[in-house]
């Protein structure tokens, strides 16, 4: 019988810790065949960050280093000021990237730092129990923000029109992961990110909007259809940023 | 052999580049920018690389990337730096990677001053960050010494996998002195790196990683990193004492050390037999070592650039048995050998307190 779906080399057989309906567990498989199919397994080395995807690296069959929160994109300029020739990615939410990592992530993408960046926008810190993140929405209810988010606790951050502004970024896109076709984009995209890297052209970011249906309060349907309805509205997928030539 | 007229930043840089450097990461701040600006000039043409980071708390996370993937690694700093790199510190330990760390102390806390102090050892040597961890301390007391604890101090960090702290001041780091470029020799044979993430090729995944959810499982890590700084702590004591049959003995470490050696001096002009016991290593400390004086000796002057830091590491050693004596200057303010001359006349003497 043919195999029409297996699992990708670069996961491992431990089963993701992720609550049902939660969109983490594809962007970590869209990432691994990636890395299966441009054969880069083994030159592969993947920074995991703090949040809920805190375990990626039980997951990810790479080597792996683990980074304190927000600073994935300083040990990924580390391992790759040492180690120039291999392929580094960090895979960050929006909690440690847009808010406590904020800092390092504008730098390395201001350095051009020749590294690839899984952003997972879910608008809500996962992993300590549902509080505001720099991405939460206008109005959105979290632990933190118990009437919805209003002005006073400042306008959501668009990150990825933010980065695309700086020169050292070669390639920038957003993408959602609510339905197969927007998953083929997401891998297209991602796919894309790593080529650029693999081309030495610099600093490239997916952003992708994921859902975590358990703090949203919302079942996993009716959290696709929010990330489709609501966030896509204030983040619209699309690519920021692209190098020149065929792509 | 060659021997130069260095500035100390300078030595330091330049002995780290003879003993493999591959990546340097750091930021400015006075009292060390020559660290910096040295590598910027020279590691490039020796082959490493040379980044300065946004900020201290980039520059350790950057150290932590690279020591990971197997390299050789430094940073260096100055108290308000440092401060912000014991985020860093804390998961270089826990991850048990090996990194050079160098802090050129000036006067704090807070944004203080840049003129020499060695208010920072209690960081330095009981901890900063989180957590329960060892960092190894050397404390160079010449432009020499800066260039010889820099070389021993990545030896020691690859071979225990544990960053290595090189506790300077502003005037060892600003002085110039004559220095010997020795050689690079390494203090243990340098073993491949097998654990380090350098992509896997025919192997199983490497993790470098400091998290363990599982409280058992944590304890075990806690016991087995505790395990390891015994060993270093029974095995890697380094300590210099002058006069061995003194019957007054300083404890200073770094430049403080060498006022003390001039009050010493001044003391044998008075007919006062008194000599030097200076920890090289602040961690690990050499209780023994002070506490095998204890018997011969009169008391013990503490003198350190600090409000009194390193003197309850001594108290400890002396457990009450003899006077311990402090003189301490803070701020900048560099001791003057007379006064501490006075200061322990009327102490043996007058037999005052
Ligand atoms: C320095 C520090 N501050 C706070 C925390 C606690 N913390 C753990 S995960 C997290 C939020 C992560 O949110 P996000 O990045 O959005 O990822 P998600 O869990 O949503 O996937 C926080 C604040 C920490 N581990 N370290
Ligand atoms: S808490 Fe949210 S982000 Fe975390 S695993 Fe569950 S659904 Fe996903």
């Amino acid at each position: 019988m043919a195999e029409i779906l297996t699992r990708p080399e670069s996961l491992t057989k431990i089963p993701f810790h992720y609550c049902p309906g939660c969109t983490h567990g594809i962007a970590h498989r869209l990432v691994a065949e990636v890395i299966d199919e441009l054969g880069l397994m083994e030159k592969t080395i993947g920074v995991a960050s703090v949040g809920c995807s805190v375990l990626a690296y039980d997951y990810f069959n790479l080597d792996m280093q683990q980074a304190a929160h927000g600073r994935a994109p300083a040990v990924a300029t580390g391992i790759k000021r040492a180690l120039p020739d291999r392929i580094v990615f960090t895979y960050q939410g929006d909690g440690d990237l847009a808010s406590i990592g904020m800092g390092e992530i504008v730098h390395a993408a201001g350095r051009g730092e020749n590294i690839t960046v899984i952003f997972i926008n879910n608008s809500i810190y996962g992993m300590t129990g549902g509080q505001m993140a720099p991405t939460t929405l206008m109005g959105q209810k979290t632990t933190t923000t118990p009437e919805g988010r209003t002005k006073d606790n400042g306008f959501p951050l668009k990150v990825s029109e933010m980065l695309a502004t700086l020169d050292g970024v070669a390639y920038i896109a957003r993408v959602a992961l609510f339905d197969p076709g927007q998953v083929i984009k997401a891998k297209k995209a991602i796919k894309t990110a790593f080529t650029v890297q693999e081309k030495g052209l610099g600093f490239s970011l997916v952003e992708i909007l994921s859902t975590c249906p358990t703090n949203w309060g919302l079942s996993p349907v009716k959290a696709l259809k929010y990330v489709k309805e609501t966030m896509a509205q204030y983040y619209p997928p699309g690519e920021f940023k692209k190098p020149e030539g065929v792509w | 052999m060659e021997t130069v007229l260095m500035k100390g930043n300078e030595a330091l840089a330049e002995a780290a580049i003879r003993a493999g450097l591959n990546v340097y990461f750091g930021y400015p701040i006075t009292p060390q920018n020559e660290v910096g600006e040295y590598l910027a000039k020279h590691l490039p043409r020796a082959g490493g690389t040379f980044l300065q980071a946004e900020s201290e708390v980039a520059a350790i996370n950057m150290v932590y990337g690279a020591a990971g993937a197997g390299v050789r690694t430094m940073t260096s700093s100055s108290g308000p730096g440092i401060s912000l790199m014991q985020e860093g510190i804390s998961y270089l330990a826990a991850a048990e990677l090996p990194a050079v760390i160098v802090n050129m102390m000036r006067g704090g806390p807070g944004l203080g001053g840049i003129q020499p102090s060695q208010s920072d050892y209690f960081q330095a040597t009981k901890g900063g960050g989180h957590g329960d961890y060892r960092l190894i301390v050397l404390a160079p007391s010449s432009v020499q010494e800066l260039y010889d604890h820099t070389m021993l101090a990545f030896d020691l960090a690859d071979h225990y996998r544990n960053p290595v702290m090189v506790l300077g001041d502003g005037l060892l780091g600003q002085m110039m002195e004559s220095v010997t470029l020795k050689p690079y020799i390494p203090a243990f044979p340098l073993e491949e790196k097998t654990w380090a993430t350098r992509g896997r090729k025919n192997r199983k995944p490497n993790i470098i990683n400091s998290l363990y959810l599982d409280p058992e499982k944590l304890f075990s890590h806690n016991q087995k990193l505790f395990k390891k700084y015994q060993v270093i702590a029974e095995k890697e004591v380094r300590v210099e004492v002058i006069n061995e049959e003194a019957e007054f003995f300083f404890v200073a470490y770094g430049s403080s050390a060498r006022f003390s050696l001039k009050v010493i001096e001044l003391l044998k002009e008075k007919g006062i037999n008194a000599g030097l016991i200076r920890p090289i290593t602040l961690w690990p400390f050499p209780y023994t070592v002070i506490a095998e004086k204890v018997n011969q000796s009169k008391g013990f002057m503490v003198v350190e650039m600090s409000m009194g830091q390193m003197v309850e590491d001594v108290e400890r050693a002396v457990k009450g048995q003899k006077p311990v004596y402090f003189y301490g200057t803070a701020g900048g303010i560099v001791p003057s050998p007379q006064k501490i001359f006075r200061r322990t006349l009327e102490i043996l003497e007058g037999g005052q307190e």
